[in-house]
C-alpha cells in the first residue's frame, strides 16, 4: 500500500507530515476565528472588503506563487539554466498589466466577479453566463493542475508512492481545502494565503542567503559552481536555448508562451477577485504594488535557488530523483539544512497547493452563485443574500469533490499543459473582454460574447490538437496522434484572434448604451458609488 | 420623486460629470500615462523575449565574470517593472487621486449612494 522507500533519500516523512499538520492546525484555528464575522455575501466573497492593501498584496502573492512557480521554476533553472529564468520574467512583468489597466478600474465598477464589470452596461444574462463559463473553465484547468501536482509532491516528499496512499493524500488536501472555503469564506482563505506567503517567501529568503553565503555572496561564483557541477557542456546553463532553442517550432512555442504569461495574469479570475477584498481603489493599487515587490523578490530568490541546486545538488541527481525537476528545491533544502529544512520546505510546498486550490475554489463558486444562480437563474431576485451564499457554499463542496476526483484521475498523467491552458484562456477569453469593457465606448454584449466564447473555444481546440495532448513523447496521450497544431502554447494565435473577434462582434451589433458607458467611466475612474467595506 | 425619475436624474448627473472639463482632465491624465507606459513595457518585454529566443549569441556574451548579457537584460526587466510601478504610484498620487476625490465627493454629496444601476 504505502511504499516509504521511494521518496528522496534521507527524507523523513514523519517529520514532513508533522510540520505540515502543524500548518494545517494553525491555519484552521485562524480560519475559524476569521469566520466569526462572515454573514453577508460581501463577507463571504470579499472578506467584507476590509483587508488593507499590504495584507491583500501578501495574499495575492500567496495566491499567485503556486507550486509550479516555486518548485517548477527553481527546477527548470537547475536543469535547463537560463531558459527556466525566462518564465519568472514573464510572470512578473505581467503584473504591470494588472496595475496600470485593470486593478483599480475593476475594483470601482464591480462587486465580486468579472461578470459584474461586463454586466454594468451590457445585457446581464448572456454576459454573466459567458463570464462565469470562462471563469469556471480557467479555475478548473488550474485546479486540476494543482491537484495533480499534489500527487507528484506526495510521492516526492512524503515517500508515499503507492496508488492508494497518493489518492488518500490528495483526498486529505481536498477535504482540508473544502473546510477552509466553507467555514472561512474569502476572509479565511485570505488568511491562509497570507500565512503561506510569509512562510514561502521567508523560507526561500533563508535558503537564498544560505546558498549565497556558500559562494561568498558572489553571483558569478555561484554560476561557476553550477557550470562546474554540470561537467562538460555546463556552460550552456548560462545561455538561453537549452529548453526552447532546439528547433524553429520550439522557439515559436516559447514566443507564444511568453505572450500568454504576460497577458494571462491580469485575466486570471482568482487574481481579479482579490481586488474586491479591499475597501477602495487606492488600496487595490497598494495591493498590486506589494504583490509586485514580493513576487519580484521571490523570483530573484528562485534564480539563486535554481542555480544553487544545480551547483550543490547537481543536475544529474535532480533529474534522476522522483519528481524530476520538481525535486530541485527540496533536494537543495536537504543538502543545506538536512531533514528539518527539507521538512519545512515540503510542508510549505503542500501549504502552497492548499492555499492556491482554496483561492480557485472560492472564485469558481462565487462566479457560479453570484453570476449564474443569483443573476441569471433568479434574475437578481434572490430571497435575501443568504441563499446566494448558501449556493456558493454548496458549489464549493461540489467543486472540491470534482477537484479530488480529477486530481486522483490525473495524478499519473502529464498535465503540465493545464497551467499553460489556464493562462492562455485567461489571456484570450478574459483579458480582451475586460480591457474592451473598461476602455472602449462602443463595446457591447455581442462583442463580449464573441471574445469570451471565441477565445475559450479557439484556445481549447488548439490545445487538444497540439503536441501537448497527442503525438509526442511528452504528450498526455503519447500513443495517440491526432495533432495538427504545431505549438503547445496557443497564445500566439488565440490572443490576437480573440481581440479581433471582440472587435468584430461589436461592430456587427447595433447595441450601444452611451449613457451607461458615461456612468461606468465616471465610476471606474473616480470610485463614486463604489462598493464600500462592510462595518462590523 | 418616483424611482424612474430619480434614475433619470442620476443618469443626467453622471452624463454632466462625464462631459465636464474636470473629468476630461482626469481621463486624459490616466490614459496619457497608462497607454504609452503599457506600450513601452510590452515592447521592451517582447524585445527581451525575442532576443532570448533568437539571439543566443548576443545574449551569451559575457560582460563580467559569468554574468552575460542575457542575465543582465533579464534582471533589467525586474528593474524596469519596479521602476514603472513606482512611477505610476507617484503619478496616481499626485495627478489622479486629487481630481478623482473631488469628483467623487461632488457626486456622492449630490445623490444618495444607494441609487445604482
Amino acid at each position: 500500500m504505502m511504499n516509504l522507500a521511494q521518496g528522496i533519500e534521507g527524507d523523513n516523512p514523519v517529520l514532513n507530515m508533522t510540520i505540515f499538520g502543524l500548518f494545517v492546525a494553525i491555519t484552521l484555528i485562524v480560519v475559524l476565528r476569521a469566520s466569526r464575522n462572515t454573514k453577508t455575501a460581501a463577507d463571504y466573497y470579499a472578506g467584507g472588503r476590509a483587508f488593507s492593501g499590504p495584507q491583500n498584496g501578501i495574499a495575492i502573492s500567496g495566491d499567485y506563487l503556486s507550486a509550479a512557480s516555486f518548485l517548477g521554476i527553481a527546477g527548470a533553472i537547475a536543469v535547463y539554466g537560463y531558459d527556466g529564468f525566462l518564465y519568472s520574467v514573464g510572470f512578473l512583468v505581467a503584473w504591470l498589466v494588472a496595475l496600470l489597466l485593470v486593478a483599480e478600474l475593476l475594483r470601482n465598477t464591480g462587486k465580486f466577479t468579472m461578470g459584474d464589470v461586463l454586466a454594468f452596461r451590457m445585457r446581464q444574462g448572456p454576459v454573466r453566463a459567458a463570464a462565469a463559463t470562462s471563469t469556471m473553465a480557467v479555475s478548473f484547468f488550474y485546479l486540476l493542475a494543482q491537484m495533480a501536482g499534489a500527487g507528484i509532491l506526495v510521492s516526492l516528499l512524503l515517500g508515499v508512492s503507492g496508488d492508494l496512499g497518493q489518492s488518500l493524500v490528495i483526498s486529505i488536501v481536498g477535504v482540508v481545502m473544502i473546510i477552509y472555503v466553507l467555514v472561512g469564506g474569502m476572509k479565511g482563505t485570505t488568511w491562509v494565503q497570507i500565512i503561506k506567503a510569509v512562510l514561502l517567501i521567508s523560507g526561500a529568503a533563508a535558503m537564498t542567503v544560505w546558498v549565497m553565503g556558500r559562494y561568498g555572496f558572489n553571483i558569478s561564483a555561484l554560476l561557476q559552481g553550477a557550470v562546474d557541477k554540470a561537467g562538460p557542456g555546463g556552460e550552456a546553463l548560462l545561455n538561453p536555448g537549452a529548453k526552447y532553442g532546439i528547433s524553429d517550432m520550439s522557439k515559436l512555442d516559447f514566443l507564444s508562451l511568453g505572450l500568454a504569461l504576460v497577458l494571462g495574469t491580469a485575466g486570471l479570475p482568482h487574481v481579479l477577485m482579490r481586488f474586491y477584498t479591499v475597501p477602495t481603489a487606492k488600496e487595490a493599487r497598494r495591493s498590486v504594488v506589494w504583490a509586485i515587490a514580493l513576487i519580484g523578490l521571490f523570483y530573484l530568490f528562485t534564480l539563486v535557488l535554481g542555480y544553487g541546486a544545480g551547483a550543490i545538488v547537481g543536475k544529474d541527481v535532480i533529474e534522476a530523483a522522483p519528481g524530476g525537476e520538481n525535486a530541485a528545491a527540496p533536494l537543495l533544502a536537504q543538502a543545506l539544512g538536512g531533514p528539518v529544512l527539507l521538512g519545512f520546505i515540503a510542508a510549505v510546498a503542500f501549504a502552497t497547493i492548499l492555499a492556491v486550490v482554496a483561492g480557485l475554489t472560492i472564485t469558481a463558486s462565487a462566479s457560479f452563485a453570484h453570476d449564474i444562480y443569483a443573476n441569471v437563474i433568479k434574475k437578481g431576485k434572490v430571497d435575501g443574500k443568504l441563499s446566494e451564499v448558501k449556493v456558493a457554499r454548496i458549489t464549493a463542496v461540489v467543486i472540491g469533490l470534482v477537484a479530488i476526483v480529477g486530481g486522483i484521475l490525473a495524478k499519473n498523467q502529464n498535465v503540465a499543459f493545464l497551467v499553460a491552458l489556464a493562462f492562455a484562456v485567461a489571456a484570450s477569453a478574459n483579458l480582451p473582454t475586460i480591457l474592451y469593457s473598461l476602455f472602449w465606448k462602443r463595446f457591447n454584449t455581442s462583442g463580449a460574447l464573441w471574445s469570451i466564447y471565441g477565445g475559450l473555444s479557439i484556445t481549447i481546440v488548439l490545445i487538444v490538437f497540439s503536441p501537448a495532448v497527442s503525438g509526442g513523447e511528452k504528450s498526455m496521450f503519447p500513443d495517440a496522434d491526432f495533432q495538427w497544431f504545431p505549438l503547445s502554447n496557443p497564445g500566439l494565435v488565440s490572443i490576437p484572434l480573440s481581440f479581433f473577434l471582440g472587435w468584430l462582434g461589436t461592430v456587427l451589433s447595433k447595441e450601444h448604451n452611451q449613457d451607461k458607458y458615461a456612468e461606468m467611466e465616471v465610476r471606474s475612474l473616480t470610485g463614486a458609488g463604489a462598493e464600500k467595506a462592510s462595518v462590523h | 420623486m418616483t424611482t424612474t425619475e430619480r434614475e433619470h436624474t442620476a443618469t443626467e448627473e453622471w452624463k454632466a460629470v462625464h462631459d465636464g472639463p474636470e473629468f476630461a482632465t482626469l481621463r486624459r491624465r490616466l490614459r496619457g500615462f497608462v497607454f504609452p507606459m503599457t506600450a513601452i513595457f510590452l515592447g521592451w518585454y517582447l524585445l527581451y523575449v525575442l532576443l532570448a529566443d533568437y539571439a543566443h549569441g548576443f545574449m551569451s556574451i559575457k560582460l563580467f565574470g559569468n554574468i552575460n548579457v542575457g542575465l543582465v537584460l533579464g534582471l533589467l526587466q525586474f528593474v524596469s517593472t519596479f521602476l514603472i510601478t513606482a512611477l505610476y504610484v507617484r503619478h496616481a498620487n499626485r495627478n489622479l487621486d486629487p481630481i478623482a476625490e473631488r469628483i467623487r465627493d461632488e457626486l456622492e454629496g449630490i445623490e444618495p449612494v444607494e441609487v445604482r444601476r
